[in-house]
This record gives C-alpha cells, sequence and structure tokens, in this order.
C-alpha cells in the first residue's frame, strides 16, 4: 500500500499499542503492588494463582466483573455511573499527549520517521496539566452521587487534595518549561539528550532537583497515593468515595488511579528523567525500553513509599501542600528563573 | 471538509449544552453539561489557532471555576426550585408577559447576528491572515503579554488577590457562632 | 475554511441563551452560570476576531476576561453563601426586602 495508507496504519497501530499498554500497566500495578508489598512485609504476595502468582490481577478481574452491580436507591442515576466513566477516561486520555519514544520508521519501512506517542501538541505538558485536573470531578461526583456520608467526606476531601496540590505540581512543571524553553514534551526531552563531561546524562533532575522532589510529592498527592491517600483511607473512612461502588464502576477507580500513576510517572520521566534517552539502545531504535525502565522505577517508588510511610492526616495534608509545598514550588521557581538569567542557561 | 465537521460538532455541542444549562432544574446536571459545553469550546478555540487558550479555558474554567461551583452546590446541598410553585405564582410566567418576553428574546438574537454578520469581512475564512506558527506559538503571546498588556497583566494578578481575600471574607463564618 | 461570520453566529447564540438563562432562572447558582455562559461567548467572539486579524491580541483579551471571570465566580459564590446561610433558600425573590 502506498505510504499515506502505511502511515496512517500504523499511527493507529501505535495508538492502539499505546492504549493496549496502558491496560497492561494498570493489570500489571495490581499484581507489582501486591508482590512488592509482600517482599517487603517478608511474605510472598499472591503465589498460588499461576506461576508465582503472575495470573493474579486476571482473578481478581474476573471476580469483579462477576459481582453484582448495586447502586443505593437513592444516589443520582446519571451521576452515579458517569463518575467512573469520567475517572477513567481523564485518566487514558492525559497519556495521550505524553511522547514515549523516538521518531522511528520502522527499520525503513516508513520513508519518514513517525514519532512514538498517541499526538505530539506543542502545548503537551498544559495538556496533561489539563485533563489530570478534570479528574477531580470523577471523585467529586463519586462522593456527591453516592448519597451517603462516607462517600461524601472522602469525595470533597479528595477534590479538595487534589486542586491544592495542583498548584506546586503546576509551578514545578513552569521551572521545567522556563529551562526546556518550549511547552511540547517532545522539545522537553530532546533538550535533555546528550552528556555532560561525557558521561553525566544531562537530565533535568540534576539541574532542578528540589523541583523533582516537589513534583514527585505533588504526583503522589494529585493520584490519591499514599502517604496522601486519607479520602480513601480503609481504616477511618470505609472506603470513602467509592464506598458504595461495586462491580464494573468499582473497578474503574482503581483501573483509573493506576493508570493516572503511571502518567505521573511518565511524564515525570520526560520532564527530568530524559524520556527515552540513554546509553547504548537508542542506537537500535530502542529508547522507549529506557522510557519503559525509568517509568517502572518511579512506579516502585510510589508502591515502595506507599508501604512504607504512615498516612497523612487531612489536615496535616492541607497544611503541608498550603504551606510547604507551594512555597517551595515559588521559590524553586524564582530560583530557577534567576539562574537562568544569570548564566545564560 | 473535515474542518467543517469538526466545526458543526464542537458549535453544535457548546450550544445544545449551553441550551440545556439554563433548563435544568438540578443544579448539579447544569454544572456539568456547562463543563461539556466549555470543552465543546475548548475544541473551536484549537480550531481557531489558539491552544494556550484553549488548554487555559479547559483549565480555568472547566478546572477550577466550575470545581468551585461544584463544591457551592455540594455544601450548600441547596433544595432545588418549587417548579411547580413557581409556574403558579411568579409574574413573569403570566401569559402576556411570557410572550412579550419571547419576542425580544427573539429580537435580541436576531439583532446580535446581523449586527455581527454585517462585520467587514465575516464571509471571509477566519484563517486567511497571520503567519499560524506565530499566532499559536505561546511565546508570542508571551511576549505580547508581557511587552504590551503588562499593565493589565499586573493589575489582574492585584484583582485576583482582592477576590481571593473578598471571598474568604465573606463565606467566612463570623466569630462565635 | 470557515468564515468569520460562523464562529460569530455561534457567539451571538451563546450570549442570548446567557442572557435568556439570566432573566429566566429563579436559582442563585443558575444564574452565575447564565453569566459564566455570557463570558464564554464574548470569549469566543474575542479569540475570532483576533484570528481574523491575524495576531494575539484576541488571546490575551481573553485571558483577562477569564481572570476576571473566576474572580468574579468567587466573589458571587462567596456572596451566595452568606445569602443562603440568611435565609435557607436560592431564590432571588427570597432577597426583596429593599424592594419598594
Amino acid at each position: 500500500m502506498d505510504q499515506a495508507t502505511l502511515r496512517f496504519v500504523v499511527q493507529l497501530g501505535i495508538i492502539g499499542f499505546t492504549f493496549f499498554m496502558l491496560i497492561n500497566a494498570s493489570a500489571l500495578l495490581v499484581l507489582a503492588e501486591r508482590k512488592i508489598m509482600g517482599f517487603m512485609q517478608q511474605r510472598y504476595g499472591p503465589y498460588l494463582v499461576g506461576p508465582h502468582g503472575i495470573l493474579q490481577p486476571l482473578a481478581d478481574i474476573l471476580k469483579l466483573l462477576f459481582k453484582e452491580e448495586l447502586r443505593p436507591k437513592d444516589a443520582d442515576k446519571w451521576l452515579f455511573t458517569l463518575a467512573p466513566i469520567i475517572s477513567v477516561t481523564t485518566a487514558f486520555a492525559a497519556f495521550a499527549a505524553v511522547p514515549w519514544g523516538a521518531e522511528t520508521t520502522f527499520f525503513g519501512l516508513l520513508d519518514t520517521p513517525v514519532k512514538l506517542g498517541v499526538a505530539d501538541v506543542n502545548v503537551a505538558v498544559l495538556v496533561v496539566f489539563a485533563i489530570t485536573s478534570m479528574g477531580v470531578y470523577g471523585i467529586v461526583l463519586a462522593g456527591w452521587s453516592s448519597n451517603s456520608k462516607y462517600s461524601l467526606l472522602g469525595g470533597l476531601r479528595s477534590s479538595a487534595q487534589m486542586i491544592s496540590y495542583e498548584l506546586a505540581y503546576a509551578t514545578t512543571l513552569a521551572s521545567v518549561i522556563m529551562l526546556a524553553g518550549s511547552l511540547s514534551l517532545r522539545e522537553v526531552v530532546d533538550a535533555q539528550s546528550g552528556y555532560w563531561l561525557g558521561f553525566i546524562p544531562r537530565w533535568y533532575l540534576f539541574l532542578q532537583p528540589v523541583g523533582f522532589i516537589i513534583y514527585v510529592i505533588a504526583g503522589v498527592a494529585e493520584t490519591n497515593r499514599a502517604p496522601f491517600d486519607f479520602p480513601e483511607a480503609e481504616q477511618e473512612l470505609v472506603a470513602g468515595y467509592n464506598t458504595e461502588y461495586s462491580s464494573v464502576r468499582f473497578a474503574l477507580f482503581p483501573q483509573a488511579e493506576y493508570i493516572n500513576m503511571t502518567t505521573m510517572s511518565a511524564v515525570a520521566t520526560d520532564l527530568f528523567l530524559g524520556g527515552w534517552h540513554g546509553p547504548l539502545l537508542e542506537r537500535w531504535g530502542l529508547g522507549w525500553v529506557w522510557f519503559l525502565i525509568k517509568v517502572g522505577v518511579i512506579l516502585f517508588t510510589y508502591i515502595w513509599v506507599r508501604w512504607t510511610v504512615p498516612r497523612y492526616r487531612y489536615d496535616q495534608l492541607m497544611q503541608f501542600g498550603w504551606k510547604w509545598l507551594f512555597p517551595a514550588a515559588v521559590l524553586n521557581l524564582i530560583a530557577t528563573a534567576a539562574a537562568i538569567l544569570y548564566f545564560n542557561v | 471538509m473535515s474542518e467543517t465537521l469538526l466545526f458543526y460538532f464542537f458549535a453544535g455541542i457548546a450550544v445544545v449544552a449551553s441550551a440545556l444549562v439554563i433548563g435544568q432544574r438540578n443544579p448539579m446536571y447544569s454544572i456539568m453539561l456547562l463543563i461539556l459545553s466549555f470543552g465543546a469550546l475548548s475544541g473551536l478555540y484549537i480550531q481557531l489557532d489558539a491552544p494556550f487558550v484553549a488548554m487555559a479555558q479547559v483549565i480555568v474554567y472547566a478546572g477550577a471555576i466550575m470545581v468551585l461551583f461544584l463544591f457551592v452546590v455540594m455544601l450548600l446541598n441547596a433544595p432545588q426550585e418549587d417548579a411547580a410553585e413557581w409556574d403558579r405564582t411568579h409574574p413573569l410566567r403570566r401569559p402576556g408577559v411570557a410572550r412579550f418576553g419571547a419576542l425580544l428574546a427573539g429580537l435580541l438574537i436576531v439583532q446580535l447576528v446581523w449586527a455581527l454578520v454585517r462585520v467587514n469581512d465575516a464571509s471571509a475564512a477566519v484563517g486567511a491572515r497571520g503567519d499560524v506558527a506565530a499566532i499559536s506559538s505561546v511565546r508570542s503571546v508571551g511576549r505580547v503579554l508581557f511587552t504590551d498588556y503588562v499593565f493589565a497583566f499586573e493589575a489582574t494578578s492585584i484583582l485576583i488577590l482582592v477576590a481571593m481575600v473578598g471571598a474568604v471574607l465573606l463565606a467566612a463564618r463570623e466569630p462565635g457562632r | 475554511m470557515i468564515p468569520l461570520g460562523h464562529y460569530l453566529i455561534v457567539s451571538a447564540i451563546l450570549f442570548a441563551i446567557g442572557t435568556a438563562g439570566v432573566f429566566l432562572r429563579r436559582n442563585l447558582i443558575t444564574i452565575l452560570l447564565s453569566i459564566e455562559i455570557m463570558l464564554n461567548a464574548v470569549n469566543l467572539s474575542f479569540v475570532a476576531f483576533g484570528r481574523a486579524q491575524g495576531n494575539v491580541d484576541g488571546q490575551i483579551i481573553t485571558f483577562f476576561v477569564m481572570t476576571v471571570a473566576a474572580a468574579e465566580a468567587a466573589v458571587g459564590l462567596a456572596i451566595v453563601i452568606g445569602l443562603f446561610r440568611h435565609r435557607e433558600s436560592l431564590n432571588p425573590d427570597a432577597f426583596t426586602s429593599l424592594k419598594w
């Protein structure tokens, strides 16, 4: 077939592949979380389903699919079903603007290289931020429409937490954008190629260490993961905003959470860890393997932190976000701007 | 061709969703429909080569202002309008007044449309003039914003500060209650 | 290519819908939402005109309109909260004690 159709088919394939990998990521994270938690607690984790428990996510999903679909009598009919749909849709959509590999011609199959990533927008950073900030609605509507006090409390707390930590998140993004001079994630990654002194990669992690830490903390808070998972704390709030959900509608919430984690890790990799640049593998067009490895490291850190650190109380959480993290992010921004002007970077 | 289809798609969603907003009894539904309308408007902005405004629309309007509305509606737990009682008693619902009002509304639409299409080059393609790369780049927006309009920018930041302080003061409970 | 008039017609219709909402609805929150619709219609007009002229000024004014809308929504909602605490109603007709 001619090149235009071939390109179209290849791009469709890339979109399908990204979607497929995201779903796999959420399934793998289910397993990874429980295995890593198990090993950290000196036990095996899921072990029986499949060899060493590898098929556990499949068992979990099948169980959830076969459960009864409940809806509280006074729950708002439309919003109750709309809430998990919004959560999951925004989680998947946010990854659409994240590039995960360099341009490739698939070993000469195509005439002009195609970029690995669903879309290459020149305001990609803003697109990711915009869509993740729409994810608040899923949680708020879940809490409200369940018509139950635990859900409402969980939903309100969770959304207040998410919008509070969006400030620190956005300010850190602004610092990195200043360094890179562009809002496009692909250009930010490409600005991190190459090495200083021959062996230190030009990652923004080394130029913005404080920014990276703030970004990861804000990312953990944005995705409602421990130690900031008070809104869905099992001990305090039954299950917070997803108390009244069951079966498929429930399954969409943790899936949305895992995919949000993956998106945050992917954006952190693109912004701070050099994306798909790394020694050796890029020569054979395998930069995306480095991307996978780096995303995996950050996801492991997510899970590691969850099972190591105790949970924040809600007012401590909000205080931390507004009084410590956001001023730190602003100071980081000012310092970055001053350094750029002074050193003419 | 696809551009025209996209335009009608987004414009249709924006208009229909906005019309539904003012017709809903439950304010939660109004807010969700308005978010949909904002999303469609964001699509129209992208078609007008303004990606930064489109994303700012989603972040600021759909992502922040509407969350504010949602919080207020949820926290107030407001009773919905009692439509039957309003239908019976409100002076605006008397037949003569209602018909006159509908006539005025129709006249407003006609007048607005008439005035707007008599703009000089209303039938010219909107993307004809100007360099797309320069207009749609955030760099050029930033450059103009911080040079020609910097006073308005600074004044707006003070406006936001005043609004923040005012909102906190107005909504705070009096001490001792 | 889409003519400028099309965008302006959409903006006019949205503005009229917003105005109708402000006049016809008896719920303070919905009135504020209708004001937001009107402001959005104006934003669309600005961006369309700015694009037609080939410069970014339309987009810049849009930022200011958005910011003002945010500030006005915040203060307006704070007032609504205060009013609701007073009368337990969101109907504007409940607050007519100063009317002659």
